[in-house]
């Protein structure tokens, strides 16, 4: 029971950005990885979740035994996994709480609807937990909102859908010192034996409030280092180059 | 000839049970006036129908304008020459007596209703309501306390055989006969549609609903319906149009008049779902008087020709016109829809909101006229119209016409083009909706801000429809 992605090879157009990654996520972990811009860090996110610009050219992705790679976006969210995306798209006209209570449906066998009552009651629930105004729930889906409350708003669909395996894509970018607080809050209340995290940061700010077990560094396109949580402190003190003259000595 | 029907002893129907589509039940037609269209089929409608002199002469004298009118093609689609006006048949009736209880009403016409899916709550309404079964009423059911303020709710034969006085007065006044080529063919052999009148000051709290619906393969509906608010009444009319799937195409020329006379309001909401043959060419324009108002709420789905352009001549001072319209056109289907606003007395003020949604190959058009003439002061208008693409192979023309002359008036228009762009999709698919329901989702969306003017009942139709619509364009 793990998800577990196995040398995977993906392309945008004639350019390869995963050259063979491998990483297993074990429920109750937190994984983070880092990596400068460019890395692939964000490929990987929209890999995992089947976006169709990127091709997977070899490799495997099983979520708990099942190649999720032949599934479409949707099965694959409803199979447990779930992206916190670093750009959170606006709709138009859709409130944000019909938005989740449609998400929640989909999960549902054909002809069941969600209890209202219960729904709400979690929903005003987990937005108390984010700090969210009740009034976000009327507003049109992202349209408006500060990018903090974007964010906000992407942890809140985190606790709704229960994911098994959430994948958090530079959650950090764009948020101010309280807001990161209250976001991180919001993860790490959702932690828990039986779902796995993989936390993508550019930085090691984030990673201070959504503590690892374990950080990854990608760099071109593959994981080339692995370690203990202190491993992001050295990064920051050290920089990427650090890793990159590091990979090459063990590469020569 | 078909026995278990149980058909009425005098019927001398043809019977078909052939017939194909979901929504198709066996015919059963008291009376039919056979293909094609001549003075002779008039004569038979009249007869059939009872009908006065006048309006004989007002039938035979459109049929020569008709014929005389050569299609709009200098402006509109080459479409319209694919019209067989000789393979329809021009009126059938069910030879019944409009119905007064829903236990009266045919089981067959129910199970319509059923597979619409209308909801419970909405049946409660139809207790209210005058529901058409080809070109005659088929159930109708006034509802006492709408009587008891003297309103008038009959179908448009009743209305001209008992109410002649009011009838007749307005009747072909807001559309003459000659406005356009379908209005002409309306006038020469319509049937159905409703005539209401509201007394002074009554204002109805319950909006009056009809439903209409095509049983009749090869068969043009031609309902005529005509309303007058008196001084200071107040009504809603709602028209919701479901066509069952037919082989062959079908033509349906409606002409709504409306009469808003002084401080009087009217609303008259139609929500359409015409199956993908149908001709939908109707003519629909209400007169607003002194400080009077007359809205129209449109939504157009189906069909594989519509074109409307409600209109409102605002001849009072201070009146008011609406037009809130929603089109979406689907694969084979052009939604070439509008609005005509009329400005003629001072201090009148006209809003025009139009959104279409285009999916596949569907095509939609606005055409918006809006006309303010020099001698008149403080006129506004207010026009904005949105288009939504589904797909790159979707198209949406505009074509908005504004005159407006003299310098004391306030005009303004807006447009725009958005697609659903595959970020919008990939984010509502990650959080596992399909491609349907996330399109479905957008779409809603899109429309949310004129879904609200619907009344409730209708706008949960709505999305129920533009759910059905996107079902099948995707994947």
């Amino acid at each position: 029971m793990s998800l577990v992605i196995k040398d995977l090879h993906a392309r945008i157009a004639e350019r390869e950005i995963l050259k063979g990654l491998t990483l297993t996520i074990e429920p109750g972990k937190v994984h983070a990885i880092m990596g400068p811009n460019g890395s692939g860090k964000s490929t990987l996110s929209k890999v995992l979740c089947g976006h169709e610009d990127y091709q997977v050219t070899s490799g495997e992705v099983l979520l708990d035994g099942q190649n999720i790679l032949d599934m479409s976006i949707d099965a694959r969210s409803r199979a447990g996994l779930f992206l916190a995306f670093q750009y959170p798209h606006e709709i138009p006209g859709v409130s944000n709480a019909n938005f989740i209570r449609a998400a929640k449906k989909a999960r549902l066998p054909e002809g069941e609807d969600i209890d209202a009552v219960k729904f709400y009651k979690q929903l005003y629930a987990r937005m108390d937990q984010l700090e969210m105004d009740r009034s976000f729930t009327s507003r049109s889906v992202n349209e408006g909102f500060s990018g903090g409350e974007k964010k906000r708003n992407e942890i809140l669909q985190l606790m709704m859908l229960e994911p098994k395996y959430a994948v958090l894509d530079e959650t950090d970018s764009g948020l101010d010192i309280d807001a990161l607080k209250v976001v991180s809050r919001g993860v790490n209340a959702m932690r828990s034996e039986d779902r796995g995290f993989l936390v993508i940061t550019h930085y090691q700010r984030l990673l201070d409030y959504i503590q690892p077990d374990i950080v990854h560094v990608l760099m071109d396109g593959k994981i080339v280092m692995t370690g203990e949580p202190s491993l992001a402190l050295e990064l920051e003190a050290k920089g990427y180059d650090w890793v990159q003259a590091d990979d090459r000595a063990l590469a020569a | 000839m078909n026995t278990e029907l149980e058909a009425p002893p005098d019927d001398i129907s043809d019977i078909r049970i052939d017939s194909v589509g979901d929504f198709t039940f066996p015919e059963r037609n008291k009376y039919d006036s056979g293909f094609g269209l001549s003075e002779k089929t008039i004569d038979y409608i009249c007869d059939v129908k009872g009908d006065p002199e006048w309006i004989r002469e007002f039938r035979k004298k459109a049929l020569k304008v008709f014929n005389d009118k050569p299609m709009p093609t200098h402006w509109a689609t080459k479409d319209l020459e694919n019209i067989k006006f000789d393979e329809f048949r021009y009126y059938l009736s069910d030879g019944q007596k409009p119905k007064k209880s829903w236990d009266d009403v045919p089981e067959d016409v129910k199970k319509t209703f059923d597979r619409l899916g209308i909801p419970e709550q909405e049946r409660k309404f139809l207790a209210g309501v005058e529901a058409q079964y080809d070109s005659e009423a088929a159930y109708s059911n006034i509802k006492a306390a709408v009587s008891e303020q003297g309103v008038i709710f009959v179908n448009s034969t009743e209305g001209l055989h008992k109410h002649p006085e009011i009838f007749r007065k307005w009747f072909g006044k807001v559309i003459p006969t000659g406005d356009n080529k379908f209005s002409a063919l309306n006038s020469a052999v319509f049937s159905g549609g409703s005539f209401i009148y509201v007394p002074p000051g009554v204002k109805v709290k319950h909006p009056l609903q009809a439903y209409f619906r095509i049983n009749s393969e090869q068969f043009g509906q031609f309902e005529r319906t005509l309303i007058i608010a008196d001084e200071g009444s107040e009504i809603m009319y709602m028209e919701g149009c479901t066509a069952p799937k037919f082989d062959t195409a079908t033509l349906h020329s409606a002409v709504v008049e409306l009469v808003a006379l002084k401080g009087a309001k009217i609303q008259y909401v139609t929500v359409q779902n015409w199956s993908s043959n149908v001709f939908n060419l109707v003519t629909k324009r209400g007169i607003a008087m002194e400080d009077a108002e007359v809205r129209w709420i449109d939504c157009n789905i189906g069909s594989r020709l519509t074109m409307k352009y409600p209109g409102v001549v605002m001849k009072g001072k201070g009146a008011r016109g609406e037009v809130i319209s929603i089109a979406l056109a689907n694969n084979g289907q052009h939604q070439d829809t509008g609005a005509k606003m009329i400005h003629a007395a001072d201090n009148t003020t006209s809003n025009v909101i139009s959104k279409s949604i285009s999916i596949g190959q569907g095509r939609s058009t606005y055409r918006g006229l809006v006309h303010i003439p020099k001698h008149l002061k403080g006129c506004k208008n207010n026009t904005e119209c949105d288009a939504l693409l589904i797909n790159s192979h979707s198209r949406t023309d505009t074509y908005p016409a504004i005159s407006v002359r003299g310098n004391d008036h306030a005009t303004q228009h807006e447009a725009s083009v958005s697609q659903v762009s595959a970020e919008q999709i990939f984010y509502l698919m990650q959080r596992g909706l399909s491609e349907a329901e996330a399109m479905s989702l957008s779409v809603n969306g899109f429309i949310n801000d004129l879904a609200k003017e619907f009344p409730m009942e209708y706008s949960v139709e709505l999305k129920r429809l533009i759910d059905l619509e996107m079902e099948g364009s995707v994947g």
